[in-house]
């Protein structure tokens, strides 16, 4: 259910702008559609988005190529994030790695929890396909392989707003070296703290707590700040 | 004229989109004879130590030298910092341009490595390159190696313990963090060098 009921907010280009002003210390964009007609309409997204951005930029979504990173890359994207694509070959994570440095390779993971178990399963094609592999695993191979940072996905809580998954988060934060964010939950104030603390996460990540206007990003950041989470704030 | 030198090492389009966002006169080049013409001269770099050979075998380095030997200021962003030390551990066989004493060095192991995020600076009053930013402030870093404090230090950064997140000494300049990705902060420190 979470991963297929899509709400349209809006230019991508614009929001992007608008929550960098609002104090975002970094963007996301994630093209969900991600089909062979639509690359273009995302690279010309990219392009307008990077020219009003002074923030680091990731661009994800369906990008299954060196050639389509580089794309992305030279339309100004700072960083990219591949998912499936790394998981059918990952290799491509140290090409790109080699190409742009590790700094500039995310690598996404859609985590799903084993039913009975407190194990979680990556996930492919947008959250489709059950790969069988296990999530600590995956991250553990896609960072010998060069990955700069991990995006780890709560599947069970994307869009539900009912808190990070912080046991998901620790666990895969304990077995690499190397940032994760957390993502899929992202609710009140608390869900927050908790994720940084309990989850351990390095940094966390949230869409439509934002872009419906459910939460104002500054009021969340002075919060965090208060709590004692070491915050950028003011921006 | 501003020359922001290209020596395949790093996003340049970030740098000169936010040379051009605070109004400066910019141009990239690879070409020695205009960094040796340069009026102001910025050294990017993202990746790896090893990657400044370039520099070298170019007659970039030469270039550069010539331009400060003569009062040229210079900016080293990242690894283009990290150049202007002695050396790296990431590369120990490759020499930096040895403006600064010290080797560049890993973070301690308990630490996550690259370094990536925002951090605060403690800077240092006096300082020409963070005239108007409080100490507090945060900037983007991402690097696995570190510059060592100095007396040319202008500006600290606490991860692993202290390690030079600015240098300035004369018309010298370098920062490890990244100015053209540190929002408003960071447009005002390149400013801050463009009006040199």
């Amino acid at each position: 259910m979470q991963f297929q009921q899509l709400r349209d907010a809006g230019d991508p280009a614009e929001l992007a702008a608008a929550h960098s002003a609002a104090g975002a210390d970094e963007v996301v964009l994630l093209d969900i559609s991600a089909s062979h007609e639509k690359r273009a309409t995302l690279v010309d997204t990219v392009r307008r988005a990077a020219k009003q951005l002074f923030i680091p930029f990731t661009v994800g979504g369906g990008i299954r190529s060196l050639d389509e990173a580089m794309a992305v890359f030279d339309a100004g994207a700072d960083k990219v994030s591949i998912n499936s694509a790394a998981l059918a070959d990952p290799s491509l994570i140290t090409r790109i790695g080699d190409r742009y440095g590790s700094q500039a390779v995310i690598v996404a993971i859609d985590a799903k929890r084993i039913r009975g178990n407190a194990k979680f399963e990556a996930y492919s094609g947008g959250g489709r396909k059950p790969t069988g592999r296990g999530v600590v695993e995956w991250a553990r191979e896609a960072e010998e392989r060069g990955a700069g940072e991990i995006l780890l996905t709560s599947m069970d809580r994307d869009g539900t707003g009912a808190g990070f998954d912080c046991e998901l988060t620790c666990v895969v934060s304990d077995a690499v070296r190397i940032p994760v964010i957390a993502s899929g939950g992202g609710g009140d104030t608390q869900s927050f703290i908790d994720v940084f603390q309990r989850g351990r996460a390095d940094a966390a990540l949230a869409a439509s707590i934002f872009h419906f206007g459910l939460r104002h990003l500054a009021d969340l950041k002075q919060e965090l700040q208060r709590a004692g989470i070491p915050m950028r704030w003011p921006c | 004229m501003i020359v922001v030198v290209d020596y395949r090492a790093g996003n340049l389009t970030s740098v000169k989109k936010a040379l051009d966002h605070v109004g400066a006169n910019c141009v990239i080049s690879d070409d020695p004879g205009v960094v040796a013409k340069a009026d102001k001269i910025i050294l990017p770099g993202v990746g790896h130590f090893s990657a400044t050979t370039t520099l070298e075998r170019s007659g970039l380095r030469a270039a550069i030298q010539h331009a400060v030997d003569r009062g040229v200021p210079f900016l080293g962003i990242c690894v283009g910092m990290q150049w202007m030390f002695e050396s790296s551990e990431e590369a120990p066989a490759v020499p930096g341009l040895g403006w600064f004493a010290g080797e560049c060095g890993r973070f301690p192991k308990e630490f996550k490595s690259p370094h990536v995020g925002w951090n605060s600076l403690a800077c240092d009053d006096g300082s020409r390159l963070f005239r108007g930013i409080p100490s507090g402030s945060f900037v983007y870093f991402t690097h696995s190696y570190r510059a060592p404090v100095v007396s040319a230090t202008v500006a600290r950064c606490e991860y692993g313990g202290e390690f030079s997140a600015a240098v300035e000494q004369d018309q010298l300049f370098g920062v490890q963090f990244h100015p053209e990705k540190s929002g408003a902060v960071g447009m005002k420190i390149l400013e801050s060098f463009c009006v040199l």
